[in-house]
């Protein structure tokens, strides 16, 4: 035991005096916050998963990892990646953002929630070189920011493929939480705003997780799920589980993170995506030209193309693209956004009708108007015509 | 009705791997050995039978592959701890790690043409529930013994047929006499180590199958590095539970599967029959995801307690067998 502790010890001090030097010469070569030679700028990543999975969180986030070097012509050896780094274990997430500053790495992109506080500590250790962490609600103002989008729109979009589908008028969703979770709770609310547009009466039954990973439980909830009448099933987890077990049943479903008609072509519509390199291009665009001061947060949505909804696919309803495009280009005018209390729906000929709609939730309770703060923090109720099951 | 109905035939699937998991180890554990590395041969036997089966696009050549592969690395363990005298405890927890790597590294590797079981109808075919044609159409009968896919009726026969093994059978009675006192058994001229390797081997092929069952159906053939999820864990705690006997593992799987399902159930149950069952949905999931584990806990803790004479425990199990020692 004593003997692994002074090895650890060791090896964290050579690691210390590593990281120290490097960061030095960062400095020597013009300090960061005057701007980096875009040969030079090295970008680390750090992954929770494995983008070499082929589809999931960390494929998608390593799409806009390669889609940013694309766009900005950066050299391999530029990025620095760290794959499979647990978020639930600060010792590993210390170690591998170490590393990256150790490599030279002017900005390194955290993926994951559970990474926020160990790189909110490590801003402050380490100044000179930037942190941005995605999916939480911390930063400091100068070299550490947040990122996030409104995947809640594209969502709702969503909502609109999958209620025109249902004939049952019982959408399945199985999520990873439920209400305790702004995240997901504002991600169920929207999808289910979007059913409601096209199919007023249409319920959406949620099952929870209580977990973001859990592959033979995603097949078995949505399984569940189709027992109960449920003829599309959405998803807010990680596995395409959930679309192949609607394949196996004859049903449809929306997946997400990435386009899963891959993995059920017989039973995908559309699912809400992310485009990462939107914003991982304009980040490390920040750090080149020395304009990070002026960058702070983001959380942008479906106006810069940050999120999106897959193609529409052949197995979606009549009008399905025609009514998302609506929509969309409602959202991308900034005229109107999912919990703004008006409610849409389609007339005959397909125009959009806005209806004065204030949101009640599922016991009948009005909601009081929907800011950004409440939907990325302290959403957490469910909209009427969602059941948690 | 329907919605029990449906709760049990899910349950049944959710136990099926376990049944086969059960049964393997039970063969093995008879033989006096105690392989902990069921986790590693199910991963080992699923990636394996699934690629096998798919490439082959043959239900009958994924479940040899995987039979081959579980018995490849129940063959690293009877070479360990039989030729070797290893001790097993280690053996089987380092055969864990060797299993899921072997299975990690292989699907890794394979990711962007990972092998789709839509490319594979005649494999498809027997991993789907399709069921017996004719009888599955009885009511409630039908859907709860004969709507299964291929998997189930053949874990419930291989568990079968592994019962009249061990307790019909000459060399079953020989395995049993190996598995309590391989020294007396020696002196009357069974071989004690072609027992051994022999039922080892067969023992890592069954739980291989358990792998594939996880593979095909549990995930739909779609890659992700959790394919197993402990699976195995809770079939060496079955073996127990069942107390070394295949015909109780049936049961004793089934009823685990009836665990696993809850989970995802508890909504339908406790929607169908608010009265009796409402209070199911108030409990948090972190509970489900807890019981197999807890009852699995609770298992091992009352069988040690009451050591009886009924116990069918192989008084030599984890120890090795070294003739010049006896």
């Amino acid at each position: 035991m004593k003997i692994t502790k002074s090895i650890a010890m060791l090896l964290s001090a050579a690691m210390l005096l590593g990281a120290a030097g490097c960061s030095s010469t960062g400095t020597e070569a013009g300090g960061t916050a005057a701007g980096v030679a875009k040969e030079e700028i090295k970008v680390g990543v750090i992954h929770i998963g494995d983008p070499a999975d082929g589809s999931g969180y960390s494929y998608t986030h390593d799409l806009g990892i390669t889609g940013m070097q694309a766009n900005l012509g950066l050299e391999d050896s530029q990025i620095v990646r760290k794959i499979n780094i647990p978020d639930s274990d600060t010792a590993a997430t210390k170690t591998a953002i170490e590393e990256c500053i150790a490599e030279g790495c002017h900005i390194i992109f955290g993926t994951s929630y559970g990474y926020m506080d160990t790189m909110e500590s490590l801003a402050a250790e380490y100044p000179e070189v930037y942190f941005s962490h995605g999916t939480g609600y911390k930063s400091n103002g100068t070299n550490f920011n947040n990122y996030f989008g409104r995947i809640y729109q594209a969502r709702y979009l969503a909502g609109i493929a999958a209620g025109l589908k249902s004939k049952t008028g019982k959408i399945g969703y199985v999520s990873a939480y439920g209400t305790e979770l702004a995240e997901t709770c504002s991600g169920i609310n929207a999808f289910a705003l979007g059913v409601q547009a096209v199919n007023p009466d249409a319920v959406v039954y949620v099952k929870t997780l209580s977990s973001w990973f859990d592959p033979a439980n995603e097949t078995a909830y949505a399984e569940a799920l189709i027992q109960m009448d449920c003829d599309v099933i959405a998803q807010h987890c990680d596995t395409a589980n959930p679309q192949v077990a609607a394949q196996n049943a004859g049903v449809f479903g929306c997946g997400y993170n990435s386009d899963m008609t891959e993995q059920a072509p017989a039973a995908h519509l559309v699912a809400p995506i992310w485009n990462w390199d939107v914003y991982y291009t304009s980040a490390v665009e920040a750090v080149i030209g020395g304009t990070w001061a002026e960058f702070g947060n983001y959380y942008e949505g479906i106006n810069v193309n940050f999120v999106d909804v897959s193609p529409v696919t052949a197995n979606c309803a009549e009008n399905t693209e025609k009514y998302i495009n609506a929509v969309k280009e409602l959202m991308k005018s900034g005229e109107w956004d999912v919990f703004s209390g008006v409610a849409l729906s389609f007339d005959a000929d397909g125009n959009i009708v806005k209806t004065d709609a204030p949101l009640v939730d599922n016991t009948g309770a009005a909601i009081a108007p929907v800011d950004d703060a409440t939907i990325t923090g302290s959403m957490n109720y469910f909209v009427k015509g969602v059941e948690l099951a | 009705m329907d919605i029990l109905i449906n709760f049990l035939y899910y349950s049944v699937r959710a136990g099926t791997p376990l049944l086969l998991g059960t049964t393997g180890e039970i063969i093995t554990e008879k033989s006096g050995s105690l392989n902990l590395g069921v986790e590693g041969l199910m991963a080992m036997g699923a990636i394996g039978g699934y690629v096998i089966g798919c490439a082959t696009n043959s239900f009958l050549f994924g479940v040899l592959g995987a039979f081959m592969f579980g018995l490849l690395g129940a063959l690293i363990f009877a070479f360990v701890t039989v030729t070797m005298q290893a001790n097993q405890n280690v053996t089987g927890l380092a055969l864990t790690t060797f299993g899921v790597g072997v299975y990690h590294f292989w699907g890794r590797s394979l990711t962007k043409d990972f092998p789709s079981l839509d490319n594979a109808p005649a494999f498809k075919a027997m991993v789907a529930d399709n069921g017996i044609p004719g009888l599955c159409d009885i009511p409630y009968i039908g859907k709860l013994l004969f709507s299964y896919n291929s998997f189930v009726y053949l874990a419930v026969i291989i568990a079968v047929i592994c019962w009249i093994y061990i307790r019909k059978s000459r060399p079953g009675l020989k395995l049993r006499a190996v598995g309590e006192n391989p020294g007396a058994a020696d002196a009357c001229g069974v071989k004690v180590n072609l027992y051994k390797y022999f039922n080892i081997l067969l023992g890592g092929g069954i739980c291989g199958i358990g792998g594939l069952y996880l593979a095909s159906v549990t995930n739909s053939g779609a890659w992700n590095d959790n394919w197993i999820n402990g699976m195995g864990w809770i079939s060496v705690a079955l073996v127990i539970f069942s107390n070394w006997s295949p015909s109780r593992a049936i049961l004793g799987a089934f009823f685990f599967g009836m665990l696993k399902t809850l989970q995802p159930w508890k909504g339908n149950l406790s929607t169908a029959f608010p009265e009796v069952l409402g209070w199911l949905s108030a409990i948090p999931d972190e509970f489900y995801q807890m019981l197999p584990f807890f009852i699995t806990a609770v298992v091992l803790i009352v069988a040690s307690i009451r050591k009886n004479k009924r116990s069918e425990e192989p008084s030599a199990i984890g120890l090795n067998y070294f003739r010049e020692e006896r």
